[in-house]
């Protein structure tokens, strides 16, 4: 699966983009792949805040249900409502159109204990041997 | 002639268990021991191995087929089923023959599983779908479920999403004080883990000034009969931000209007009157029906429209991942099993009365309503209360007792409120002659100067115009067309068509135990006395069933080691949680409350998390080691960090792998150690009873999926039933009942009940003859040869299929339990083959695909039981292993992994007969590709059924038929 450059990882799956002020979470293209055609996203609302490792909502697949965490604390300042219609785009762009939410951190120094690309796409490959 | 050979011929074990002494020995051998023995000796711990097992009385060496109905009528006839007029939920109804024999009476309908393979379930799915379509029209709400377990509980499920729609950040739900009383009691229990505050009040004085209400339930009709106006209700809860949940009575709603055009939120109740006998409590179908905003919150299982594989509408359980993959500790629902059977009696009565004629029933039964109404009020004797009704007169008089008492001379049930009121509540097998013979109770030796007939005339309508319903409902043409016999029987036969059960093949899922539920069992359920018993009548009356309870519940003790058994949940989840509060009742009553830490290994099925999340426990994970089996160490550190806090181990035995662990005996002494209860898990049993036993292992409590273990059928997603058996010290908390106190059986020296688990006393008492017969016929030796053999036939079954697949998780021997896993995750690179393929692939070769990917994902388990003959062993295995042969096509260049036999099936004749054919293999090979086809061939009616798509495009309802036919027009 892909792993883009410039993005952090969590163990669980999810991305981090952080931009100025600004960081957009997702999950990523391994996430998706494992979870298989989503049929629903369930997400937070607007202005509610989010805690690192904690559940901001949750993916729905075919095959399964999956708590999404946040891979970072803040306040929510935006939620990709085209989800709601069309939750498909986690599958056919994860890291584009398939964003989640946009989150403006309350301790950036969280970023710094997250993986970078190559990191994560080892552990992908230790993960996926392991099963 | 030998004496041996003059003893009755009509012995049961040999008809139940497949293999026969030569069979044994030959298939042990072949596992590589000398007999059945040594391999069970190899397979079962010896430091868990029961000597043995020993019933007492006539049913240690077993009855015969024979003499178990001569027992079952003598026991059917201490049951005295008086004229109900007890009302409460539960009301006589006429079972059209016709829906009795070809759906109740019928395998063919009461032996599939739940509708996972939708291919070979369109049948009950269309029927299904026709319920949800019945409880939609009636409820004025665009979205049901397609049954719960009772109305008692669905109003505790609708209690539970109320809380979940606020987030949990109001914490009281009110209850108006004319519900059920049951329906009360089960939400009051069901509250406690969710952390709520139930508060019952007249409707006259709810409040929501607190702020902290997050719903209100209501009755409509009410229990004692009144039919109120809700509208200014329902606007005033929704300016106060408060859910508002409505119970109702289907019937009522042919006649009165909706709870969806009040406004209401949920709206919950029971399809029993619609054509389902009321059997002592149960078993019947409860629905939930709530708005499209909701749906997503909506407990149970929901059957949804999709399409197949070349674009034709289709139907399949919708949301399936929700059930499978619960979402463990956030779990606020842990309902799996259903009540399809009675769903789909449900419907068919719909279907076969149609829109008129519900109510024209509706209105017979209203109209005896008012003519008795009016003919107490011409007698005097007593008061009628004022407010509209629908079937349920409320009367207060002097002395309630003395007309209760002179009713039961009569042999007529009436329900006394209290000691100055009675309510009467009319059905629809009530006559103009029981009216007339009630005016005569309520004469109080009067002379009575008329009649109902010569009342009839002066009765016009109790309901006023304001709540009259207006709006039209089943309009669908399914509800419109099959009102004649002839019609009615065509239409049950062409469902059933659609639809693989046992009557076809084996089903192998693993920890579903779909073993034979044989026609002897069945028998007793369908008697009237056994059927025609109201819940609440009496105990009296009732004494072939307590007799049978009493039976039933020693016979249990005995297989599973405990000291005494409540029969009232009416689910497995339903046992588990009723389990968990019994721990939970027990650890409070030391002074314990804050033991609230439940321990449950990863591989534990969903329903465990949920089952405890639904208690209030905090859940703590433990993983299991490289061989299946529990991570003994790391489930000894978790006891031990939480000693002070520990209530229970959740464990499943043998485990969820298929597995004798080893190291059982010394996990329950972790637990105790540390002070926590064990929880055993009983969806395994079949491969305990007669070799060990939870209370000999040392667990603490264990529920019974009855419709595993001990016969009761699937009924194509339920009925089920979930009895739990504890150890002694912690019966006094076992289950009661508001209106007829129940307890553990036998019946332990003190009580302190944790509450009500379900609506009716003892659960779905109807179907606990199936279970007590097979128990009593097989004899304890028959059952313990039955373990052995499930036992066998999984070995012998692994033995054959280890060449061709890889088979996960052995015991130390190298043996498995009764059943197995084999492993498919390889495929996925070697030929982009997955465990659906496979399952989907079976369907072609006549076969239910094993249970898929769980409990380790990209694999099959695989669970015979004992009563699947070599033949059929065999023939299953034939169809694995020319699957592999499939599958190496594939691997090996010769086919197309992304077009090939696997990928395209199942498929059904309208593909194969198609003008056209473009496939790269044969329609020929596509269809037959075993020789047992040839002359008898199960064929799936759909092509590869699209989940994606309905889950995308939710819709649960039938669609109208001019939409369907230009569907079908463009497809074509």
């Amino acid at each position: 699966s892909t792993v883009l450059e410039g993005l952090k990882y969590a163990n669980s799956h999810e991305w981090v983009k952080h931009e100025g002020s600004v960081a957009t979470i997702g999950i990523t293209a391994h996430a998706q792949d494992h979870l298989g055609e989503v049929v629903f996203v369930e997400l937070p609302e607007d202005n509610t805040s989010v805690s690192k490792e904690k559940s901001f909502g949750a993916v729905e697949s075919v095959k399964a249900t999956s708590e999404i965490l946040s891979p970072i604390s803040g306040e929510i300042i935006e939620v990709n409502k085209k989800l709601t219609e069309s939750p498909g785009l986690i599958n056919s762009s994860p890291y584009e159109d398939g964003w989640m939410i946009k989150v403006k951190p309350s301790s950036p120094a969280e970023l710094e204990s997250l993986m970078g690309p190559k990191e994560y796409t080892k552990f992908c490959e230790e993960e996926d041997a392991a099963h | 002639i030998s004496v041996d050979a003059l003893k009755p011929s009509d012995t049961f074990p040999r008809r139940h268990n497949s293999a026969t002494p030569d069979e044994q020995a030959q298939m042990a051998n072949y596992c590589g021991f000398d007999n059945l023995n040594t391999l069970i000796d190899s397979t079962v711990p010896k430091s868990i191995r029961l000597d043995s097992m020993k019933f007492s009385g006539i049913f240690d060496e077993g009855l015969t087929e024979s003499q178990m109905i001569e027992h079952m009528s003598d026991l059917a006839s201490k049951n005295k089923v008086f004229k109900s007029f007890i009302g409460m939920g539960y009301y006589n109804t006429h079972v059209p023959p016709v829906i009795l024999r070809n759906i109740m009476e019928n395998p063919a309908w009461y032996t599939q599983y739940t509708p996972y393979q939708a291919e070979i379930s369109q049948g009950r799915l269309e029927s299904l779908l026709n319920y949800q379509t019945v409880i939609t029209d009636l409820t004025g709400l665009p979205m049901s479920n397609a049954s719960l377990l009772d109305e008692g509980t669905a109003a505790a499920e609708a209690m539970a999403m109320c809380n979940n729609i606020l987030k949990g950040k109001k914490k009281t739900f009110v209850i108006a004080s004319n519900c059920h009383p049951q329906t009360i009691d089960v939400c009051k229990t069901r509250a406690d883990g969710f952390d709520l505050k139930v508060v019952t009040v007249d409707i006259k004085d709810v409040d929501y000034s607190s702020g902290d209400v997050c719903g209100v339930l209501v009755q409509y009709p009410g229990t004692e009969g009144e039919v109120l106006d809700y509208g200014e209700f329902v606007k005033n809860a929704h300016a106060n931000g408060v859910k508002v949940v409505m119970a109702t009575d289907l019937l009522a709603l042919t006649m009165l209007k909706p709870p969806g055009e009040f406004g209401a939120d949920i709206v919950v109740g029971s399809g029993q009157r619609f054509g389902v006998p009321m059997g002592y409590g149960g078993p019947h179908a409860a629905f939930l029906a709530t708005s499209q905003e909701y749906k997503r919150m909506m407990p149970g299982r929901i059957i949804g429209v999709s399409v197949d594989s070349s674009g034709k509408q289709a139907l399949r359980m919708a949301m399936q991942t929700r059930e499978q993959h619960i979402r463990r500790d956030k779990a606020t629902s842990n309902i799996c099993t259903a009540q399809a059977l009675l769903a789909n009696m449900t419907a068919m009565y719909a279907v076969y009365h149609g829109p008129e004629g519900l109510k024209s029933i509706a209105q017979r039964v209203h109209g005896l309503a008012g003519v008795f109404a009016l003919g107490l009020k011409k007698l005097g004797t007593a008061q009628v209360q004022d407010l509209p009704f629908f079937d349920t007169v409320k009367v207060t008089c002097s002395d309630a007792t003395a007309i209760f008492d002179v009713a039961a001379k009569k042999e007529i049930n009436l329900r006394l409120v209290d000691s100055n009121t009675i309510t009467v509540a009319f059905d629809e097998t009530t006559t103009l002659d029981d009216v007339d013979k009630l005016f005569e109770v309520f004469a109080s030796g009067k002379p009575v100067q008329f009649t109902a007939e010569s009342l009839a005339p002066e009765f016009n309508n109790a309901i006023p115009s304001s709540l009259t319903r207006e709006s039209p409902y089943l309009t669908h043409p399914i509800f419109n067309m099959y009102h004649t016999e002839h019609e009615l029987l065509r239409y049950i036969h062409k469902l059933q068509n659609k639809d693989l059960s046992l009557c076809h093949s084996m089903i192998p899922l693993g920890s579903c135990t779909m073993k034979l539920n044989a026609t002897t069992e069945m028998m007793p359920v369908t008697w009237p006395s056994f059927t025609n018993m109201h819940p609440f009548a009496p105990v009296e009356q009732a004494q072939g069933y307590q007799e049978m309870f009493t039976n039933l519940g020693e016979l249990l003790c005995t297989i599973t080691g405990f000291d005494s058994f409540s029969l009232q949940p009416n689910a497995g989840a339903a046992g588990e949680y009723a389990g968990l509060m019994v721990i939970r009742a027990y650890h409070m009553s030391r002074g314990d409350h804050h033991r609230n830490v439940c321990i449950i290994p990863v591989s534990a099925h969903g329903t465990n998390p949920a089952s405890a999340a639904m208690c209030g426990m905090k859940i703590v994970a433990v993983g299991t080691d490289a061989k299946g089996n529990i991570n003994i160490e790391e489930l000894r550190n978790a006891a031990e960090a939480n000693k002070d806090n520990l209530a229970a181990l959740m464990v499943t035995y043998p485990s969820t792998h298929g597995v004798y662990e080893e190291g059982i005996d010394e996990i329950c002494n972790i637990i105790h150690e540390n002070g926590g209860q064990v929880y055993m898990d009983g969806a395994n049993m079949n491969a305990q009873v007669g070799l060990t036993s939870p209370g000999f292992i040392g667990a603490d409590v264990c529920h019974l999926n009855l419709h595993k273990t001990f016969c009761i059928p699937h009924g194509g997603g339920g009925p089920g039933m979930g009895p739990i058996g504890v150890k002694q010290h912690l019966a006094p908390f076992l289950p009661s009942h508001p209106v007829i106190p129940t307890g553990g059986i036998p019946e332990p020296e003190q009580t302190s009940p944790l509450g009500t688990i379900s609506a009716a006393p003892w659960g779905s008492a109807l179907i606990l003859p199936i279970s007590y017969t097979y128990i009593a016929m097989m004899g304890s030796g028959g059952l313990t040869d039955a373990s052995k053999i499930a036992i066998l036939n999984a070995n012998y079954m692994a033995k054959r299929l280890e060449s061709h697949y890889p088979v996960l998780f052995r015991g130390v021997n190298g043996t498995v339990a009764h059943e197995f896993i084999i492993d498919l995750r390889g495929f996925k690179n070697t030929a982009g083959i997955e465990p659906e393929d496979v399952a989907k692939r079976l369907m072609d070769y006549g076969f239910h695909g094993p249970t898929m990917s769980w409990p380790v994902p990209g694999t099959l388990m695989i669970e015979p039981t004992e009563s699947e003959s070599k033949a059929e062993l065999d023939r299953f295995c034939d169809a694995l292993i020319s699957i592999r042969e499939e599958i190496s096509q594939i691997e090996k260049g010769n086919a197309d992994p992304n077009n090939n036999v696997l990928k395209g099936a199942p498929h059904p004749p309208s593909l194969l007969m198609a003008d056209t054919w473009k496939k790269p293999y044969s329609r020929e090979y596509a269809a037959f590709p075993a020789p047992w086809l040839r002359s008898s061939k199960f064929w799936p009616t759909t092509g590869r059924v699209d989940n994606v798509y309905g889950d995308r495009n939710l819709v649960c309802t039938l669609q109208p038929a001019n939409e369907e036919q230009a569907a079908a027009a463009v497809s074509a």
